[in-house]
């Protein structure tokens, strides 16, 4: 049976007559997300590319996958998918074994949004689900960094990208701990150049601090941005973290420190803004972020993992329904208290 | 009579798939996630659940005529209690680390709600011969949910199946699978696959009956 071309299109929302549809914002994320990447890409090799393939492909395969077949082409182009698929590889150590990277893919679009009723109703930032999942699933090849490649060996892969599916993966014997990781377990603090040009080991996309402001100033500049939620997350870590560098300077780093370590400005500009998974109303937007710097920085000082921006990320999503339900603005012409 | 020998096999098959106590009615859901880590802890599970079905089934549907209306819930319990504190013992006797394992969770079969709503739904109102049919079936199906389970998170949370190592020694177990959000997400997309049946058979089912109607 051949299926019928469908004459009405229907897309998400906004549906309004104007340039700025989902897949023009998403073109607009992708694009601000570009110098991050390349950067990271500089810095890890090919190795790091292909991470970043694979978890676009388990991403994309999967949406095509689950989706009624009369609208698959529909859903792929207006590129939530592949932004996903990029968020979430950004967020992978760049040693990674590829088949993790997919099944991490497959996991976001899966678990974090289809399972929900697709684009629009899921609680949960996609790319942070499959990142969870990873983290929960393969614990020790997600806490294992690598050291940068020089530009020389920019065509060497590391041997654990290329692990069998299913299969243990082999490291190089190299592994370099994280500016957080050093922070806190040897209390041994990177200088502030190293973070902001994004010279140290990490995540593939969360290296380089000032390729990321610049990618957020971008979609500022084109409104695809609530500043209110970089501005304060970013703010409420400076501002908590100071508190606790004057307590104790030794064991707590101080504010440009937490700002510009680890994902904190990745998580800030590209994930806590998912407009999908953060609050409707400006009340409700600060609470959500101040919330997110909060748990960040609780988590790094007291918690047992040394980074904690996923896991501030994912509880504030969860509490954004209530965040939503308490900040209503009041209806006009009704009383003082809500209806 | 051959008719009633359909009917016995009817209300077994129903145990099975259509009525499957875990997959269709979602019931007994705190042993389903809790003790299905291994796919042996979970067939010892189905097995002493199994047995205390059938028996308290049998039980209360032959002396379902002298038991009061108002304390027929308790006199239930009392039957399943019975027959717990039988596989509790026989169980620590036979297999003590199993049964070590399974801990608290083979007292509280007694609080399976799937024990007790088969006594009231059906055990108290049908014959001893439909109602050991029917615990045959439900604890059937509740034991081949169990084990799918258990296989599941066995095999990929430590790549083997009842001890035995599937894909060698390099393979990567995925840690989620053991742990209990493991159990949650195997069992939510077990159900996920079970409604996309059910939801197909009902598309065909549609479309035989538009395909007919048009032929005429």
């Amino acid at each position: 049976m051949k299926l019928k071309e469908h004459r009405l299109k229907l897309q998400a929302a906004p549906l309004l007559k104007q340039s700025m549809t989902t897949g023009q914002t998403m073109r607009d994320v992708l694009l601000a997300l570009l110098p991050a990447t390349l950067a990271g890409l500089w810095y890890f090799g090919l190795g790091a590319l292909l991470v970043l393939i694979a978890s676009i492909a388990g991403a994309m395969l999967t949406e095509w996958l689950f989706s009624p077949a009369e609208s698959r082409m529909q859903r792929l182009s207006d590129n939530t998918a592949l932004l996903t698929g990029l968020l979430l590889g950004l967020t992978l150590p760049p040693a990674l074994p590829l088949w993790m990277a997919f099944i991490g893919g497959a996991a976001s679009i899966g678990l974090g949004k289809l399972i929900w009723g697709g684009m629009g109703q899921n609680l949960f930032n996609p790319a942070l689900v499959g990142r969870a999942f990873l983290l929960a699933t393969f614990p020790i090849a997600m806490t294992t960094w690598s050291p940068q490649s020089g530009p020389t060996e920019f065509f060497q892969i590391y041997a654990s990208n290329l692990a069998a599916p299913f299969m243990q993966s082999v490291y190089d014997g190299i592994s370099a701990a994280t500016p957080l990781g050093l922070m806190k377990f040897e209390q041994q603090s990177t200088g502030l150049w190293a973070l902001v040009s994004g010279n140290t080991s990490g995540c593939i996309g969360e290296t380089s601090g000032l390729l990321l402001l610049l990618g957020g100033l971008y979609l500022l500049l084109r409104r695809d941005l609530d500043w209110r939620i970089p501005a304060g997350i970013l703010g409420t870590v400076a501002l908590f973290s100071t508190t606790l560098y004057i307590v104790d300077s030794t064991h707590y780093p101080g504010p440009l420190f937490s700002v510009f370590s680890g994902g904190l400005l990745l998580g800030a500009i590209f994930m806590a803004t998912d407009p999908v998974t953060s609050p409707l109303t400006p009340r409700g937007t600060w609470i959500f972020a101040v919330g997110i710097g909060v748990l960040v920085v609780l988590i790094r000082a007291y918690g047992g993992f040394p980074e904690g921006v996923m896991y501030a990320i994912l509880l504030m999503n969860a509490a954004t329904p209530l965040i939503d339900r308490y900040t209503q603005p009041r209806v006009f012409g009704k009383g003082i208290k809500n209806p | 009579m051959a008719k009633r020998k359909e009917d016995l096999q009817q209300e077994f098959i129903k145990g099975l798939w259509r009525d499957n106590p875990v997959f269709v009615q979602v019931l007994g859901m705190c042993p389903m996630l809790a003790v299905t880590n291994s796919a042996v802890n979970a067939l010892a599970m189905g097995a002493a659940t199994f047995f205390v079905l059938v028996g308290s089934s049998f039980l209360v549907s032959s002396l379902r005529r002298w038991i009061p209306k108002q304390v027929r819930i308790s006199t239930y319990i009392i039957i399943i209690a019975t027959f717990v504190t039988v596989t509790d013992f026989t169980l620590e006797a036979l297999v003590p680390k199993i049964h070590k394992e399974l801990g608290a969770f083979i007292p509280l079969i007694v609080v399976n709600c799937m024990i007790l709503g088969r006594q009231e739904a059906f055990a108290s109102r049908n014959s001893v011969r439909m109602a050991v049919m029917d615990a045959l079936g439900m604890a059937a199906g509740f034991l081949f949910a169990l084990l799918s389970l258990g296989a599941v998170r066995e095999i990929l949370g430590e790549g083997k199946l009842f001890g035995v190592s599937l894909f060698g020694p390099n393979f990567e177990p995925w840690v989620i699978m053991i742990l209990p959000p493991g159990g949650f997400l195997t069992l939510g997309l077990i159900l996920l696959f079970f409604s996309w049946i059910k939801q197909r058979k009902q598309r065909l089912e549609q479309r035989l009956a538009q395909l007919e109607s048009e032929a005429r």
